[in-house]
């Protein structure tokens, strides 16, 4: 059974870090929150395999993947209004051109 | 008999005090009233000190002091107040006769000066302050007085200070004063730290040093007396004016010339003097420091009446006999001869301050200092030219003029005790005279004196009067013989004291009336009339005066003919044995070479470990401003790398992820 839940966790370990480099390294603001939403996945699954074989199996993990979808899509829509914001300010979703922390 | 007076004397220095915080209050709201209040006070405290004398001089003479604590910590006391005995009674009168007379004559010299009642308020300080001096009971106390007198000599000096040379001179009696200062306080501390209970009070050291028993008795070597000695000599070397410390004294000529008056005949200069004597039982148990002050003395004596022939500044002539005369009556000190040195002390203020007074009248209405210039034009100054020649009569040492007296004691002492000091003393004596009337024939007859129309040589820019005014500088003065008028009375009234002074302050100690000198030390008088030294100082003063009326006078050359004949001697004369010259040399050049080399290593090394140190903070912190590009993914990026690098860490020591 262990072996399943390493697989699960691999699997999620390899979409954090395709999300994580999309982060890192897009240009587009677009790519950059899809990425985002590839992290959330990985963690997504990842409670998901620990409800169904973790230490101390229960339903809890699944629901509080459901939250976490619900709030992902709630980030989403707040992300993508300032991307959209930003795009109509700046003529831009180039991520490079956003350098406002500097000041 | 109870004392009536002495018990107020302490009120003598106070009012001078009270003029200064008065006249620095009021500033310029004081500005016509301000000569008033400098006479006065000081005529108050003139005339206390008379009566303070007079009292002593017929009943009480016992030690009058009074003291009070000021700072005590452990065992250690110190101690102030004031303390009264014959010397400096005599002393008291001594300053404030001066002091007074000065007062009044500045109200006429400084008329029309701005600052005229800052100018009283400094005298008044610079009489309090060495009224104070006088009547410290012990050397701490004396040596805070001693120091506000090198302040107000320091501010009186530089007094026009809108004129570089009066502030080049003011700092330079400052800084010679100082070095003489440092030997006092040096000799202060080695007393402090040797004397039984720390005792630094004049009481105490007499009785310590009354001979070489109680020395031993006490722990004092012999060598360390002698240095104690020498180094309280240096202080008065300093203030004095002695060789090789003199060069101030002549500068200290930048001031106004109630100022030289003040400084060279009653406060600074006699400061050093007064000192010696007052510590001189100290000086009594050595020898060697004995024939220091009396060598010094000497040398000082000969040497600055030699400069003095050859000055062409009126002022100058009479610094340089200024110091000549101090050293007369430092030769007198080392000689043990306390009586003979400070009754010199004591004529010499009269008429030196007579002659200063003098010079500041005539400079003040012909507007040069420079005797070949005023050519006789000083003859119209009927009072002036009168006293002056007084004064110059008592400091030749012109029988029955005070001069004489005070200086056939000095020179019938070293007659029986040193025949080197003695010829020493009478060619100063003859120099003296010589300069004296060269000084006045060349300064009040002559012929520009009998012709009525003759145009007088343009004012130089050295003239004392011009340089006040610096607006008026450029305008050339003309003085022509109608235009030269006596001074006003507050001027010459003075000087008619002075002279008086001048003439009979002798008296007061002669070979027939020797009370003075039990009067002044306690000790029986000896009889020190000496036929052959009074014969011998009138013949030399006379001859000086002749030879200089056959040169200088009406009909003679006028010139410094000499001058052609010894150039190089006259040159070096001239230029005062060129000590400015080697003290540039040996002193001040050497000086700004390490100071350019001290500036060099601060400005290049210390500065640039600074800077240095500087730019290595700001160029680091630029290095980190670089990462803050404010891309949102280099910071994500940047937490990446730190987070594995923390992973990193926990699985190389070891411990496990979790």
């Amino acid at each position: 059974m262990s072996s399943m839940l390493a697989s699960y966790l691999t699997l999620a370990a390899i979409l954090f870090c395709i999300g994580l480099y999309g982060v890192l390294t897009k240009r587009s603001a677009v790519i950059v929150l899809l990425s985002i939403e590839l992290m959330l996945n990985a963690v997504n699954l990842n409670l998901i395999a620990f409800s169904k074989y973790g230490v101390v199996p229960s339903l809890k993990g699944q629901v509080f993947s459901l939250f976490s979808i619900a709030i992902a899509a709630a980030e989403v829509a707040v992300g993508i209004a300032i991307l959209i914001a930003l795009y109509r300010n700046r003529g831009t979703t180039n991520v490079d051109e956003f350098n406002e922390l500097r000041n | 008999m109870e004392s009536v007076y002495a018990q107020y004397v302490w009120a003598v220095p106070i009012f001078p005090l009270l003029t200064f915080l008065l006249l620095t209050l009021a500033r310029s709201a004081a500005k016509g009233a301000a000569a008033f209040v400098g006479v006065g006070s000081s005529l108050i405290a003139c005339v206390l000190s008379i009566l303070i004398l007079l009292e002593r001089l017929t009943a009480n003479t016992d030690v009058y002091t009074v003291n009070f604590d000021w700072l005590s910590f452990g065992a250690v006391q110190f101690e102030l107040g004031y303390e009264l005995t014959n010397l400096n009674a005599l002393m008291l009168v001594i300053v404030t006769v001066v002091s007074t007379l000065v007062n009044l004559y500045a109200k006429g010299y400084m008329a029309d000066d701005e600052r005229q009642s800052v100018f009283f308020a400094y005298i008044g300080l610079f009489t309090f302050s060495m009224l104070g001096l006088v009547l410290s009971p012990n050397l701490l106390q004396l040596y805070i007085f001693w120091e506000l007198v090198g302040v107000c000599s320091f501010l009186l000096i530089g007094f026009w200070y809108e004129r570089s040379s009066a502030r080049a001179a003011a700092k330079k009696a400052f800084i010679m004063t100082r070095i003489g200062d440092v030997g006092l306080l040096i000799a202060i501390l080695i007393l402090f730290w040797h004397m039984p209970n720390h005792a630094l009070d004049f009481q105490t050291i007499a009785q310590v040093f009354a001979s070489a028993d109680t020395m031993s008795q006490y722990g004092i070597s012999a060598g360390l007396a002698t240095w104690i000695a020498s180094l309280i000599f240096l202080g008065a070397i300093g203030k004095s004016g002695q060789f090789p410390l003199h060069t101030w004294l002549p500068d200290a000529m930048e001031g106004p010339t109630p100022i030289s008056a003040l400084i060279h005949a009653a406060t600074m200069v006699a400061a050093g003097v007064y000192l010696v004597a007052r510590a001189f039982d100290i000086f009594q148990v050595s020898q060697t420091a004995l024939l220091i002050v009396a060598s010094v003395g000497g040398f000082t004596a000969i040497f600055a009446a030699t400069i003095a022939i050859a000055q062409r500044d009126m002022k100058r002539i009479l610094a340089y006999s200024t110091v000549s005369q101090l050293g007369y009556m430092m030769l007198a000190l080392g000689l043990g001869a306390v009586t003979a040195g400070i009754f010199h002390l004591f004529t010499h203020a009269f008429f030196k301050a007579l002659l200063f007074l003098g010079a500041g009248s005539v400079i003040h209405a012909v507007h040069t200092q420079n005797i070949f210039q005023i050519d006789g034009r000083g003859h119209n100054m009927k009072i002036t030219a009168w006293t002056f020649a007084i004064g110059a009569l008592a400091l030749s040492g012109v029988p029955p003029l005070s001069g004489f007296w005070s200086k056939d004691a000095i020179l019938s002492v070293a007659w029986e005790s040193n025949k080197l000091l003695f010829v020493v003393g009478i060619i100063t004596a003859f120099l003296t005279a010589f300069y004296m009337s060269r000084l006045f024939f060349m300064a009040f007859t002559g012929a520009s004196a009998l012709s009525t129309s003759e145009t007088a040589v343009e004012a130089s820019g050295a003239a004392d009067g011009a340089r006040r005014k610096p607006d008026a500088s450029s305008i050339v003065h003309k003085e022509t013989e109608s235009t030269i008028h006596e001074s006003p009375a507050v001027m010459t009234i003075p000087l008619i004291v002075l002279a008086i002074l001048a003439v009979v302050a002798g008296f007061v100690y002669t070979p027939i009336n020797s009370g003075f000198e039990t009067w002044l030390t306690g000790e029986a008088a000896g009889d020190h009339t000496n036929w052959i030294v009074i014969i011998l100082s009138t013949i030399v003063a006379l001859s000086g005066i002749g030879l200089g009326y056959v040169v200088y006078g009406p009909n003679g050359v006028r010139e410094d003919r000499w001058s052609s004949v010894l150039k190089p001697l006259y040159h070096l004369i001239e230029r005062k044995y060129y000590v400015d010259e080697l003290y540039t040399l040996f002193f001040v050049y050497p000086l700004k070479v390490l100071g350019k080399v001290l500036y060099v290593f601060d400005r290049y090394i210390i500065d640039g470990v600074v800077r240095c140190t500087a730019s290595c903070t700001v160029q680091f912190g630029k290095l980190f401003t670089r990462v803050q590009n404010g891309q949102l993914q280099s910071y994500g990026l940047l937490s990446l790398y730190g987070f594995s690098a923390l992973l990193l860490l926990l699985l190389l020591l070891g411990k496990g992820l979790w």
